[in-house]
């Protein structure tokens, strides 16, 4: 009761009803539970928009990859496992730690709270680190679309010690198409992880003030909704970009 | 819990509690979702045919549906945000569906 001020009100029937005034309660929504459902359901209505956003790239990889075959094959295998399947663990447990930060912020742990949201950064941080290894290697490689794009590798796989199937020049070319939507898709979705980052950094400057810790918990919660969005599509990411080709 | 659900605690007094989701559910959920992650990996070098890539959008769907119902607590929300998040997905599902279904028939037998 911390935050809340509490007035006992006598009707004309001369029973007492306690009214509960909460700060974050504004005065054109009938009850806070209603304020913090309404903030639900518009921040579900935005994640709509994001699932609609990447689905469109979904959409073009699902055709490319049946006209490229091929190409996608030779250029998904490319793509490193270990560090893909290691960052699905880290967003996973970035994840996990966001709904704890919840949690903490639901039961009014302020430390805990700050503590959560600086692990959950770290490891949207790591993500990003190992994305930027990954990154720097396709541009080592000339495995970035465009005019200085390098086709060796695809069209003499055994040059480079690569047991995949030799591609003909316009095929191996193709794999420039893979790159295009790889590039996109998991570029457009480390740019929502920067904009994550840069939100929790102003969330643990307000968990740190104790906005959060007093009961007033919808920032903490929608932001997650946000996070585990983007948890989402890597979900999807990760088996359709790095594994769908893998099987010898 | 219940000293948590005192009027101040975002529930107004006059509906019901607040649903609080603890650690103890997070962890069996971090633990599920990992476990989905090892075996999507696993699935990935098993020559499985066609039937490779419909394991791996299985295993995708499964872990992201867990992610929506409690980290993102849909479980527990109203039936109003339950038919968002549904409605929402049921109106992407039309759009690949829709898109498809014309992709495919444009050359239809000129294969």
């Amino acid at each position: 009761m911390d935050n809340a001020l509490a007035a006992n009100h006598t009707h004309e029937a001369g029973e007492t009803h306690e009214h509960v005034f909460v700060p974050q309660h504004r005065h054109h929504f009938e009850t806070e539970q209603q304020q913090r459902e309404a903030g639900t359901f518009g921040m579900w209505l935005f994640l709509l928009t994001e699932i609609m956003f990447f689905g469109g790239m979904f959409f073009a990889y699902l055709l490319y990859r049946n006209w490229y075959n091929p190409a996608f094959v030779a250029a998904s295998n490319q793509l490193s496992i270990p560090l893909g399947a290691f960052n699905t663990a880290v967003l996973i447990g970035s994840g996990f730690f966001m709904a704890l930060a919840v949690w903490a912020a639901e039961v009014r742990k302020k430390s805990l709270l700050v503590l959560f949201l600086a692990i959950t950064t770290l490891l949207g941080f790591t993500f990003l680190g190992v994305k930027y290894v990954e990154y720097h290697e396709k541009w080592e490689k000339h495995h970035i679309p465009g005019e200085h794009f390098d086709v060796s590798e695809f069209v003499n796989p055994k040059a480079f010690g690569l047991k995949e199937t030799p591609l003909a020049p316009d095929m191996a070319a193709k794999t420039q198409v893979f790159f295009s939507l790889y590039f996109a898709m998991t570029g457009m979705h480390a740019l929502h992880m920067i904009i994550g980052i840069v939100l929790l950094f102003w969330l643990m400057y307000r968990s740190q003030r104790g906005d959060f810790s007093s009961g007033y918990v919808a920032p903490i919660e929608n932001f997650g909704l946000y996070w585990h969005f983007v948890d989402i599509v890597w979900i999807f990411l990760f088996p359709l970009l790095y594994l769908i080709n893998r099987h010898p | 819990m219940s000293e948590h659900h005192d009027p101040s605690n975002v529930t107004n007094p006059e509906h019901a509690e607040h649903h609080i989701v603890g650690p103890k559910t997070y962890i069996i959920i971090f633990a599920t979702l990992l476990t989905f992650t090892g075996l999507t990996v696993a699935a990935a070098f098993v020559n499985l045919g066609i039937f490779n890539p419909i394991v791996a959008l299985l295993i995708a769907s499964i872990k992201a549906v867990i992610v929506m119902l409690f980290f993102m607590h849909v479980y527990y929300q109203s039936k109003l945000v339950k038919m968002t998040v549904v409605a929402g997905f049921f109106t992407f599902l039309i759009l690949i569906t829709m898109t498809l279904t014309d992709y495919i028939s444009r050359a239809w037998g000129m294969w």
